[in-house]
């Protein structure tokens, strides 16, 4: 217990002191995590809108396969992406295994299913009434659409974070697409799996209490966007 | 003006509107009046092109509008419907009444002006800045008719638009619609109130059971129906209360 305490106060000195390599770990993770987020938003959010908007033979099943990919496991993405990017995969000649761009490559590809899942419930989250509003006000096809997407940005907001969120604390992709190189592809999720492993428990809890503090920012915001604070 | 030809419409398996004609001249006031269930808001909304119709044709201005995208669009923009529930969207007044100006793409400086006129006509000078949400139900549907007015439409299209509003907001409203209608502008309105189809329309249409029974001036309607079943609509109505509302079939066994 005591050496939970002292570990705990040693992380926070850590923090505050703004050690290097903390700094260095957390800004790389933001980084990789904001950089797959955007390129997942601007494949989730159009995908989402084409299914939503449009009607299809297989709809429906559509939707039930995208929202069995939100639960996929990140080792599972890992695998999948790591195939595809080594020497022998169809993409390894763009040299992507273990490296940063690598690792947003795996990152997005997790994400982007379960925003696309979550920007569909957004859309359809918005009452048929708006459609009617717009379109009876003069809005052409596209202006309607539109106008339903501003009518459900804050759950469309939520579900940027939420893709955010998961991207900053997946495990699985990080260490098998990054390799966890130290000072190149090292993130918060695998410096704390490798130092845990190595008895750093300091360093591990220090990057816990940022990774759980950014996990917390996110969740807030999430719950600011959607109009409430601390539901 | 506006003009349905055999328009027919199937919902849920049965048939809505079987084979529905009428038609509303330009600056004319066309009320549609009959029971809960009568197909007076599925016609409203083909009327509005925002529902194809399952046959028949609407011609606006003596075109075809029934189909193409382009039609429908350029013929929409000529007219506006208020709807019974006001839905407006999430933001401001401004941002609400604007909002048919906007996709026309009328300028900004033209729009404020335009905005603040439309909600001096409804009642609302000033509250260009309040969120639409925090509105009141009769609040709400001025905000409703300011946006549809102020594009400036030739037909302007209400769906039982005063139904659930407090006496007041409904004389409001009742008065801005004769003020349109005497400025020329055609209006279609369905309504359960037969006080209000009495007092505003120039030529009454019942609907019943999918089908235009009877379609007349209201003196004709309401003084000689014509018909067993209108006058016992009509007349049974008028016996139950002053104000001549049908009671809503569906709310009150």
């Amino acid at each position: 217990m005591d050496e939970i305490g002292a570990g705990f106060v040693r992380a926070v000195e850590l923090i505050v002191s703004l050690d290097p390599a903390v700094v260095d770990i957390t800004v790389r993770s933001l980084i990789i995590a904001l950089t797959s987020t955007a390129i997942a938003t601007t494949i989730a959010v159009p995908i989402g809108g084409l299914i939503h908007f449009h009607n299809f033979w297989g709809k429906r099943a559509v939707i039930n396969v995208i929202q069995t990919l939100y639960s996929l496991p990140t080792v599972t993405v890992g695998l999948l992406v790591f195939l595809l990017l080594s020497r022998s995969g169809p993409f390894g000649g763009l040299g992507l295994l273990f490296t940063p761009a690598g690792m947003v490559v795996g990152q997005t590809v997790l994400i982007v299913p379960i925003m696309t899942g979550l920007t569909i419930a957004a859309l359809s989250g918005v009452a048929d009434q708006v459609r009617d509003s717009a379109v009876s006000l003069g809005a052409s096809k596209y202006q309607a659409i539109f106008t339903i997407m501003g009518e459900a940005r804050a759950a469309m907001m939520a579900a940027v974070l939420l893709g955010f969120g998961r991207a900053l604390s997946e495990v699985g992709v990080a260490m098998m697409i990054g390799g966890n190189i130290r000072g190149y592809t090292r993130v918060l999720t695998t410096a704390i799996a490798l130092e845990t492993s190595r008895g750093d428990i300091e360093f591990s809890m220090a990057l816990g209490i940022i990774l759980v503090s950014i996990s917390l920012i996110v969740n807030l915001l999430v719950n600011r966007v959607q109009g409430r604070w601390w539901a | 003006m506006i003009e349905a030809m055999g328009v027919r419409a199937v919902r849920g398996g049965g048939e809505v509107l079987k084979g529905v004609s009428l038609k509303a001249e330009k600056g004319e006031a066309l009320a549609i009046i009959g029971p809960t269930g009568s197909g007076k808001t599925t016609l409203l909304r083909i009327l509005n092109l925002l529902d194809p119709p399952g046959g028949g044709r609407v011609l606006f201005d003596g075109v075809d509008v029934s189909a193409g995208d382009r039609a429908r669009l350029l013929a929409r923009r000529r007219m506006a419907m208020v709807f019974q529930k006001p839905s407006l969207f999430n933001a401001t007044v401004e941002k609400n009444v604007s909002y048919g100006l906007r996709v026309r793409g009328v300028s900004a400086s033209a729009i404020d002006g335009l905005v603040g006129a439309a909600l001096r006509e409804v009642g609302l000078s000033g509250w260009e800045k309040r969120g639409a949400f925090g509105l009141s139900g009769g609040e709400a549907q001025r905000v409703a008719l300011a946006r549809a007015l102020v594009t400036d439409p030739e037909l302007l299209l209400l769906d039982e638009a005063t139904a659930n509003l407090d006496p007041r907001t409904t004389e409001a409203i009742e008065a801005l619609i004769r003020r349109v209608r005497d400025d020329g502008m055609t209006v279609v309105m369905a309504t359960h109130d037969l006080g209000q189809a009495r007092e505003l329309a120039d030529r009454v249409a019942v609907l019943m059971e999918g089908e235009v029974v009877v379609l007349g001036t209201a003196e004709e309607i309401f003084d000689s129906p014509g018909s067993e079943e209108v006058g016992r609509f009509v007349g049974g109505r008028r016996r139950q209360g002053r104000s001549l509302m049908i009671p809503d079939r569906t709310s009150h066994p």
